[in-house]
This record gives C-alpha cells, sequence and structure tokens, in this order.
C-alpha cells in the first residue's frame, strides 16, 4: 500500500532489533477478552482511481452550482471564491502543519493567524480577536460561557431571532450548567423584542444576532443600551460577516463580544463543515477567553515574530479550570478568511457587500411587485423573508424539478409562520436567475 | 533552576507547605511566594489576586500566580482579612520573580488567630521539606 | 564536514499584510453589477472599513513567503506523541474539493444530498465496526468537542434515572482536554494515580468510585504508550456502581483491526479523524470528532442523525432522549469525507497493518533510543514511548533544549512535558507512513545531539539556529499581549 513504505526486509531487520518474533508478538500483552480475531468487515481496498469514480458518483447526487439555483442561506452562504485563496490554502506547509507551539517553525501559521485575528478584530469593530472556534453555533455557547466566567451571574437572554441551530447548540451547552437560557421573542418588524428585559435582574449577557435569522438588521445600539443598563454584558452574533462590510459594526454599537460564523469568507458551504467560529471582545475580557491566541513578540536577538500566548487560559494547562475545553480549532479556514479579506480589501469588501444588498432589494421588489408580502419590513442584508401563497409546498417541490430550491421554508423553525420562506441572495446570483425565480413562483 | 544552595531562604519568615511566606508586621501578615516557587514556575506573567476586604480561612485559595507554562494556586497562610494587595504586580509581575520576598509581595492579611502563625514552618524546616522533593 | 540534514535555504522576510499594499488595490475580480443601487438607511451603513488593499501578486507572494517558514508534514517527520502525525493523502484534499460536495448547502432537502448523506451513513459503520461499537455520531467538531459530547451522554443517562452525579475519575495521564470537557459538564474531576508499571490499577478505581460518581474518563492505550490492561476490571468496578467508562480513543491508530474497544468495557469512545485517520491538521485544525457508544446510549446521541428509509437517506430530529446538538449542523463534512477516503483507500488488511507498523516503529525508536535517553517505562510500547531528560540533568540540558535542537537537524520536536507524571516528559510517535530510514535519520540526530548536550552544551541552549527566528520571548508576550496590529 503506497501509504505504508515498509518492506518485508525492514520490518524482520526491525522486528530483529525490537526482540519479537513477528508483528503480532508485539501485541502479546493484550488481554484475550477484547482482542479482535475476525478481519474488520470493511470493503476490501480501493485503487485510486476506483475511489475516484465512487466519489466522482456520489457528488454528481448533490444539488450545487452552477447547475442548481440555490436562494438559501439560513447560516450557510454561497459567495465567489478567488481562485488564490484554494491555491494558497493547498500549499502543504499550511495543510500539513500541526498546531504552532514551536513558534520557530511555524511562523508561517502564527503570523497568518495574527493577521486573521487582526483583520476580524477591524472588521467587527473589537479590541481583540482570538484564532478561531469551531463554527458560528459555537462561538455563540462559548461568547455566553464567557459572559458568564465574567459577570458571576447565572441568566443569559438571547434573541428568538438568533439562527434556531444556534440557539439549540447553546441549549445542549447550557443543559448540564446550573445557568438559564432565557429567550426574547420577536416583533411584527422582525426585530428582537427587548421589552421582558425590564423584568429581567441578574443577567450575565443579552445576545442578538444581526442581521438576524430572518435577514433583519437589530438596532444594536439600542440593544447594548438596555444591556448596560442591566449591568449586563452585550453579546452580538452573526451568521453572514459579509453585513458588516456595510453596516456598522458590533463594537462602535456597544458590543463587549461579537461571535459569529465566518464561512462566508473564503470557505466553501461544504456541506455545513468545516465552519469557522470568530469570536472577539474587548482587550479587558481576554483573559477570559476560550481558544487559542497569537501574540506578537520579539525573539532573543531582537527579531519580530509571533507565538502562541495566554496559554494558562487553556486546557493543557490550566485543565478542569481552562475557559474551555477546546483544542484543535478552525485555524485553516481562519488563514482562508485572512487571504479572502485580503484579496478584497477594505474597498472591495464594501463594494461587495453593497452588492450583496442590492441584489436581495432586487428581488425583494421584484417579489413585492408580483404580489407578494415581504413578511418584516425592517431594513435586511443579503437574506430576508417572503410569505408565499398556502399551497405553495407543490409549486416549491416542481422549482426543485426545474433544480431552483426557492428558499427555506420557516415552518420547522417558527411554527406560526407557515407558508414563510427565507431567501438568499448574494452576488453569485444574477438578475436573470431572480427574474427566472419570480416568474417561476408567479405560475 | 536553582539548586537548594542557591535558593534565598531569608529566616524573618514562615513558610507553607505550598511555598508562601509570612512575615509579621505588627497584628498584619504579609504574604508572598519563596524564591523556589517562582525559579520553578520561571517568568511570572500575570498575578491574580482578591480585593481588599475579602476573608478567607487558612489554606484556602486567594489567587493564582501564573508563568508562561503554568498556574499556580496560592493559599492563605493564615485565617484573616484582606487589607491591602500589592498593585504593583498588575503592571509588573516579575518583581516576583526579582524580589520574591520584597517588592514581590502579594498581599497584607489581618490575622484572625496570631497562633496560627506558629503552626507555619521555619526556614530550617521548610529547607529540610525542600530536600524532601525531587 | 558531517552534512546535517537541516540546511540553509533562502526563505524572505514578509511585513504584515497592513504593512503592504495600498488604498485603491484590489486582489478581487469584483462580480458584475446587473442590479442598480438601492437606498440603504445611513443609520445603519458605516463607510470606514479600516482593513488593507493588496494586489492580487502581493497576496500571492505574501502567504508563498509565510508558507516557506513553516515546518510541515510534508517537510519532514513530526514524532508529536499522541498527535498521530501520518501522511496526508493528496487524493482525499482532491476529493473534498470536488463540486458536489464543497459546494453543497446543508440545509438542501434530503433528495438532493443523497451523496453526502449516504457517505455519514457509511462512515459511521465503519467507525463503529473498527472500534467495534454500536452507534456512531460524526457531528463533533473535534476530539474535544467528542468528549464533551462523551460526557452530556454520561449525564443524560443517569439525568433519565433521576440522578445528577457531581464527579468523574480522571487519571494523572489524561490529556488535558479530559478534566476541562468534564468541567464544562458540571463534573469535578477525581485524580487517581498510575501505578509504578504505568498503568491503572483496579484498587484504585475501587478506592473512589461511588454512587455520586459518574464513570470514568480512560486513554487506551494511555498516554504512556502503554496498554490499559486492567480495563476490563475497571469497567466492572465503575458499571457496579452505575457508572459509565468513556474511552479517549486518541491513540485509536495503536489498535485498529487488533482491538475491539467494545469488549474492554468502554460505553462511549471519541475518535480523532485529524489522527488515526489521516485528516491534515491544518496548522490547528478543522478536525472532527466522532463519538462511538455501545447501544445503550445510543438513544441520547446528538441530532440530526442520518437514517436510511427504503435505500433513501434523509436527516431525522426524532430522538426525544437526544442531547441536542453540538454544531450547527452535521460536524466537519469536508473532514470526515477525506476519513472515507482514507479508509476505503487502506481496507481492512491495511488499517490492521497500519496499527502493526505503529506500533512496530514506536518499540524500534524505543530500543533504539533508550541508552541516549531515560526510559521510564522500560517495557513494551504500544505505538508511543516516553523518554525524559533525566539522563542530560548533569549538563543542565532540559527537554526544552533538545527539542529546540532536534529543529537543526529536520524534525519537528516531539511532545514535550505531557504526560505530566513523567518528569520533562518527551513522548515519541513516529507513525507507521515513516521509513525505516527516516527512523534512522531521526535516532541519529537525537544521539548527536545527546553527545552535543555532553561536549558543547551551548549548541543546544541557543538552539535553533537554522529556523527564521531564534527562541521567542513568551514572558513578554504574556505580560503585554499584542493580539492585533
Amino acid at each position: 500500500m503506497r501509504y505504508l513504505p515498509h518492506t518485508d526486509e525492514d520490518i524482520a531487520s526491525m522486528l530483529e532489533t525490537v526482540g519479537a518474533g513477528s508483528l503480532d508478538e508485539l501485541f502479546k500483552d493484550i488481554p484475550e477478552s477484547c482482542r479482535r480475531h475476525e478481519e474488520l468487515h470493511l470493503p476490501e481496498a480501493m485503487t485510486e482511481w476506483e475511489l475516484n469514480d465512487l466519489m466522482l458518483d456520489l457528488s454528481k447526487s448533490m444539488a450545487t452550482s452552477p447547475e442548481y439555483k440555490v436562494f438559501m442561506g439560513a447560516g450557510s452562504y454561497e459567495h465567489h471564491i478567488p481562485a488564490t485563496v484554494p491555491y494558497l490554502l493547498g500549499r502543504s506547509e499550511f495543510v500539513t502543519s500541526y498546531t504552532p507551539y514551536q513558534p520557530e517553525m511555524s511562523q508561517g501559521t502564527l503570523q497568518g493567524i495574527y493577521e486573521y485575528q487582526t483583520l476580524v478584530a477591524r472588521l467587527l469593530g473589537m479590541e481583540a480577536a482570538n484564532a478561531s472556534l469551531y463554527d458560528g453555533a459555537s462561538a455563540l455557547a462559548e461568547a455566553l460561557l464567557m459572559a458568564i466566567r465574567i459577570t458571576r451571574r447565572k441568566k443569559v437572554a438571547i434573541s428568538s431571532l438568533i439562527h434556531p441551530m444556534y440557539r439549540q447548540v447553546v441549549r445542549t451547552y447550557f443543559e448540564p450548567t446550573d445557568c438559564q437560557v432565557l429567550e426574547l421573542p420577536y416583533l411584527e418588524n422582525g426585530r428582537t423584542d427587548l421589552s421582558p428585559l425590564k423584568d429581567m435582574s441578574e443577567i450575565a449577557a443579552v445576545a442578538v444576532q444581526s442581521p438576524n435569522f430572518f435577514g433583519c438588521i437589530e438596532d444594536l445600539q439600542d440593544t447594548g443600551k438596555r444591556t448596560h443598563e442591566k449591568e449586563a454584558l452585550f453579546i452580538t452574533c452573526f451568521t453572514e460577516p459579509l453585513a458588516y462590510g456595510l453596516l456598522k459594526n458590533p463594537g462602535s454599537q456597544g458590543a463587549d463580544i461579537a461571535c459569529g460564523e465566518g464561512q462566508s469568507f473564503g470557505i466553501p458551504p461544504s456541506f455545513g463543515g468545516p465552519a469557522l467560529g470568530m469570536l472577539a471582545s474587548r482587550m479587558k475580557y481576554v483573559r477570559k477567553m476560550p481558544g487559542r491566541l497569537v501574540g506578537m513578540t520579539k525573539d532573543k536577538e531582537g527579531r519580530r515574530g509571533f507565538v502562541l500566548t495566554l496559554s494558562t487560559r487553556e486546557q493543557h494547562i490550566r485543565r478542569e479550570k481552562a475557559t474551555s475545553n477546546i483544542c484543535t480549532n478552525s485555524s485553516l479556514c481562519a488563514l482562508a478568511a485572512a487571504m479572502y479579506m485580503a484579496s478584497l480589501g477594505g474597498s472591495g469588501l464594501g463594494e461587495l457587500a453593497r452588492l450583496n444588498y442590492d441584489k436581495s432589494e432586487y428581488l425583494k421588489e421584484k417579489l413585492r411587485k408580483a404580489g407578494f408580502r415581504i413578511s418584516f419590513q425592517s431594513a435586511t442584508f443579503n437574506e430576508f423573508v417572503v410569505e408565499f401563497p398556502e399551497n405553495f409546498t407543490a409549486t416549491y417541490k416542481l422549482l426543485l424539478d426545474k433544480k431552483i430550491v426557492a428558499g427555506l421554508p420557516l415552518k420547522p423553525f417558527y411554527p406560526e409562520l407557515m407558508n414563510h420562506y427565507l431567501l438568499c441572495v448574494t452576488e453569485v446570483r444574477t438578475r436573470e436567475e431572480m427574474d427566472d425565480l419570480v416568474r417561476e413562483v408567479k405560475s | 533552576m536553582k539548586e537548594l544552595n542557591e535558593l534565598i531562604l531569608p529566616k524573618d519568615v514562615r513558610y507553607t507547605a505550598d511555598h508562601e511566606w509570612a512575615r509579621v508586621q505588627g497584628d498584619v501578615v504579609r504574604v508572598g511566594v519563596s524564591d523556589y516557587a517562582q525559579n520553578q514556575l520561571g517568568d511570572i506573567t500575570f498575578v491574580e489576586l482578591p480585593e481588599a476586604g475579602d476573608a478567607f480561612e487558612k489554606g484556602e485559595e486567594f489567587g493564582t500566580l501564573e508563568s508562561v507554562k503554568a498556574v499556580a494556586d496560592l493559599y492563605m497562610p493564615v485565617r484573616g482579612e484582606i487589607l491591602s494587595i500589592n498593585r504593583e504586580l498588575e503592571k509588573s509581575p516579575g518583581l516576583v520573580n526579582e524580589s520574591p520576598y520584597g517588592d514581590g509581595w502579594m498581599i497584607e492579611v489581618r490575622m484572625k488567630d496570631p497562633a496560627e502563625l506558629d503552626e507555619l514552618m521555619t526556614m530550617p524546616q521548610y529547607l529540610e521539606m525542600l530536600k524532601g522533593l525531587d | 564536514m558531517k552534512e546535517y540534514f537541516a540546511t540553509t535555504g533562502l526563505n524572505l522576510n514578509e511585513p504584515l499584510l497592513w504593512e503592504r499594499g495600498k488604498k485603491g488595490r484590489c486582489g478581487f475580480s469584483l462580480p458584475r453589477r446587473d442590479v442598480d443601487s438601492y437606498p440603504l438607511d445611513e443609520e445603519l451603513a458605516d463607510r470606514e472599513l479600516n482593513l488593507p488593499d493588496l494586489s492580487e501578486f502581493e497576496i500571492i507572494r505574501h502567504y508563498t513567503r509565510l508558507s516557506q517558514w513553516n515546518f510541515g508534514l510534508d517537510t519532514g517527520m513530526y514524532p508529536l506523541g499522541s498527535c498521530t502525525m501520518k501522511y496526508n493523502p493528496k487524493i482525499n484534499e482532491k476529493l473534498a474539493g470536488l463540486n458536489g460536495f464543497a459546494g453543497a448547502h446543508p440545509l438542501l432537502p434530503a433528495t438532493l444530498s443523497q451523496g453526502a448523506l449516504k457517505l455519514m451513513v457509511q462512515l459511521e459503520r465503519f467507525l463503529a465496526e473498527i472500534t467495534g461499537m454500536d452507534a456512531v455520531s460524526l457531528q463533533p467538531a473535534a476530539g474535544a468537542q467528542g468528549e464533551l459530547t462523551g460526557m452530556l451522554l454520561i449525564y443524560t443517562y443517569h439525568k433519565m434515572k433521576g440522578q445528577r452525579r457531581s464527579k468523574i475519575i480522571v487519571p494523572d495521564t489524561a490529556h488535558g482536554t479530559n478534566p476541562a470537557s468534564a468541567a464544562l459538564c458540571g463534573y469535578r474531576p477525581v485524580p487517581v494515580e498510575s501505578t509504578e508499571q504505568g498503568i491503572l490499577s483496579p484498587s484504585s478505581i475501587d478506592k473512589v468510585m461511588d454512587e455520586d460518581t459518574a464513570g470514568i474518563m480512560v486513554t487506551n492505550p494511555n498516554t504512556l504508550g502503554l496498554f490499559e490492561e486492567n480495563l476490563k476490571r475497571i469497567a466492572e468496578i465503575v458499571h457496579a456502581k452505575d457508572g459509565l467508562v468513556y474511552g479517549d480513543g486518541a491513540n485509536m491508530n495503536a489498535i485498529m483491526g487488533i482491538v475491539d474497544m467494545g469488549k474492554t468495557g468502554v460505553d462511549v469512545l471519541h475518535l480523532n479523524l485529524h489522527k488515526t485517520f489521516s485528516t491534515p491538521h491544518g496548522g490547528g485544525g478543522p478536525g472532527s470528532g466522532p463519538v462511538c457508544v455501545r447501544k445503550h446510549l445510543e438513544p441520547f446521541l446528538p441530532v440530526p442523525r442520518v437514517i436510511e428509509e427504503n435505500g433513501k437517506y434523509l436527516l431525522s430530529d426524532d430522538f426525544p432522549h437526544s442531547v441536542g446538538e453540538l454544531h450547527a449542523f452535521y460536524g466537519n463534512f469536508g473532514v470526515m469525507l477525506k476519513a472515507y477516503c482514507y479508509i476505503l483507500s487502506m481496507g481492512p488488511g491495511n488499517l490492521k497493518k497500519a496499527s502493526q507498523l505503529a506500533v512496530l516503529n514506536a518499540n524500534y525508536i524505543k530500543e533504539m533510543l533508550k541508552d541516549t535517553f531515560y526510559l521510564p517505562y522500560d517495557r513494551p510500547c504500544m505505538h508511543e514511548c516516553v523518554f525524559s531528560d533525566r539522563l542530560q540533568r548533569d549538563q543542565k540540558i532540559l527537554t526544552l533544549d533538545i527539542a529546540k535542537r532536534l529543529m537543526d537537524y529536520g524534525f519537528h520536536p516531539p511532545t514535550i512535558y505531557f504526560p505530566l507524571v513523567v518528569n520533562g516528559a518527551i513522548m515519541i510517535e513516529p507513525t507507521e507512513t515513516e521509513s525505516k530510514e527516516e527512523l534512522d535519520h531521526f535516532i541519529e540526530a537525537c544521539k548527536t545531539i545527546v553527545k552535543e548536550a555532553e561536549q558543547d552544551p551551548d549548541l543546544l541552549r541557543q538552539a535553533p539556529k537554522y529556523c527564521k527566528v531564534k527562541r521567542m520571548d513568551e514572558t513578554e508576550a504574556a505580560r503585554q499581549p499584542c493580539l492585533t496590529g
């Protein structure tokens, strides 16, 4: 097998050195009660060519661009990824290297991640960002736990317009704790209803998502003000960071912690993973932050260099008192995001965000003109909710056959929103495709 | 790593098994960590101390000491109330390394029971204990 | 003159992104605008975005230069204990990039994502077979998240019986993620010491096991590279008080096709696809940490689960006792895919061979270096072996110095200062993909370094010499953290 370099001579020679008569003898001390005697019941080894054929075949059953026009976001976004990003990301010194615990031989990763941290902090208007978490959902859970550690309070209030799966993950993380997760309802205009806050006491944090699951942009400044009145930490989360190429960033609106999903930045949807959990906070909370941090320093001869720092927060040192149990993160995805942000630059990011917004507004307008109701009046970024007629499921299925995915039905997540669909338009969708969609749903 | 005979072990303080020292100044006790502790931990990067007014039992954890690669908990040598903390350690945690018994002091405690001091080790007793550690 | 393995080469310095670039440059082909501009509430918008602007070529040079400062697996050997740094097959990278997989939205209707769903179901079955367990969840995004899932499974098992146990037994050889994961689940870790032989004894577990203890977290083979021979007996003790056994499967590479973990008494086990199953480390991630369980824990597995109905695959949330969700979607599909390809490429015979050769390689290194470095446990090891710097103490040379000097010989250092039970630990795991010649090079480098320690110890203390930077001032980095530029 091409991954196993040992020849029979190698094995014989090494067995002799080791003092064993056979490979099996190396395992002689393993108790009989747990030995496997049968061969593993797995498919016979495939050649590279057979594997290639199998995987091509499997991949053909998947509905993707350019064949399919998918108008869905909801936490996973189709964006153009420049050829430069996978090209650079594919360099084996990035792909096959280990966590940079030995900084002298990992300056590439370390500088790359320091740059990522900086770009994320600037994008979100925050003072410090970490080197990545697994995804937006676990990032939110970690942010809430961080707020609990900082304030030593046991309640958090989260908006019901945060991505339903994110809220599920938060509840899963919180289940074995003695902390409470309270949900804030939503208003008719598609934003979070903050009024229950006035009756809440001793809350550690208030978290909203902006743009939220309905695509609506929350009033972050107001939310921040009301949160701080409760002496709680203001956490903003996001599933579409591209929005901050256009909108006022969380830091400028008073966020203490900003977290979310970075997949839009140079990482393909990949059926949901790997993803990129972003987390940033005020500098004063950095010692309570989970995840790795890369810091700039000098070597003993005065050269600038980078190193993992503040490691005493982490599991390998602090063990049960660590800020999190996270070890492996999403480093390569963070590097992809940095490359993507670097490619776009400040001006490019702003333009691309504006294009997303305008395309989404175009579809909104066309749907309105075609007689459909846009469910929520608040401004949106590149996603919005539309109300389709009662028997739309049949139309939806017909559209699937025509290779159009007309949004995500909201009913499974918000039972009161039967017939409402969440549509997403990024720069990938063309005017023609949108015109086709509208024409199809009208008929 | 210092050898035993290189360690600074003043006689005017009492020692705990967790390597804290306590020096009486009237009815106030000043507390820090020994030269052995700072040498073992390496360059101190951060000191987490309680607030003035906090009260602790003898042996209770009152803070932590961090170096680049390790964390050590700090334990009260005597029962008492924190009168003051060494704020210099916030910006200069290295004082613990440079002057563990002097400028690197950590907290000042109003003792509840001065007799507790006698339960602590004298310098020769502490040195014996260190010899027993590998 | 003896030629070192490592050599000099021309690497270029490269500044930070924002030290490069000029306002107005762009490295991205902005898509054609085919719609008009729509009004936007100025209250919501922000014109200032302080990100650097670079041209495409600047970005290419930037990251190409950065990559050259990195040592990767493709550069040379990484004998990191408990990390299983084995070769990352390139065909797996290519297949993960297929448009049908990379471009797939996770919320597509099941009818339009059969390929991915089928792959996941098959991978679950493969992993169940390899571990000897009954059911699998691929959802956890890394080993530590798999551990948390395992803790949640155990928590739920007791919760269903109306119990809330507060402790869990954690051996002194455990990886730091073990107690950290336990703590996230509200368990207080109860430490137990390994014996002088380096393994756990049933009596030490018996002493601490009670009805308030949720169970035990065991790594097998353990972090000393030794098989926990008493695991079955320990499991019996824990089970007798209705506790559960959590297996940290990070060291699975030693036992594929040889040990049936299902027969050891383990109730739940996690795997690291980025270790045993060859997916790349990516400089720190992404990985994947599936959990494998015995039947009695299956109802608690995270949702959604992929189920098969009349030859079709779909996702189902219909598991009322599930612990919930750990990931927004289904886990790191792109990583799962590579592990799937690896298992299919190896086949059952080669997976077993891989484990055998991993163990052979580790024992070979142990035999060849046991007079060079101090070997605390002089007995047959599994896929990794642990040494220490005790023999070098007279020269006042530390494990750290040895590690740094190894870089000058073209090797990534082994895992150092872990496990904590060995002072100055040096944990070496070669994996099966290193050839005998590579191992011999490594052995020779170690021997040369030890000689240098005797004759010219400063060579070690000043190491590394050939890397882009010398030893870093980690103290200042922690005292005055500078995390953004």
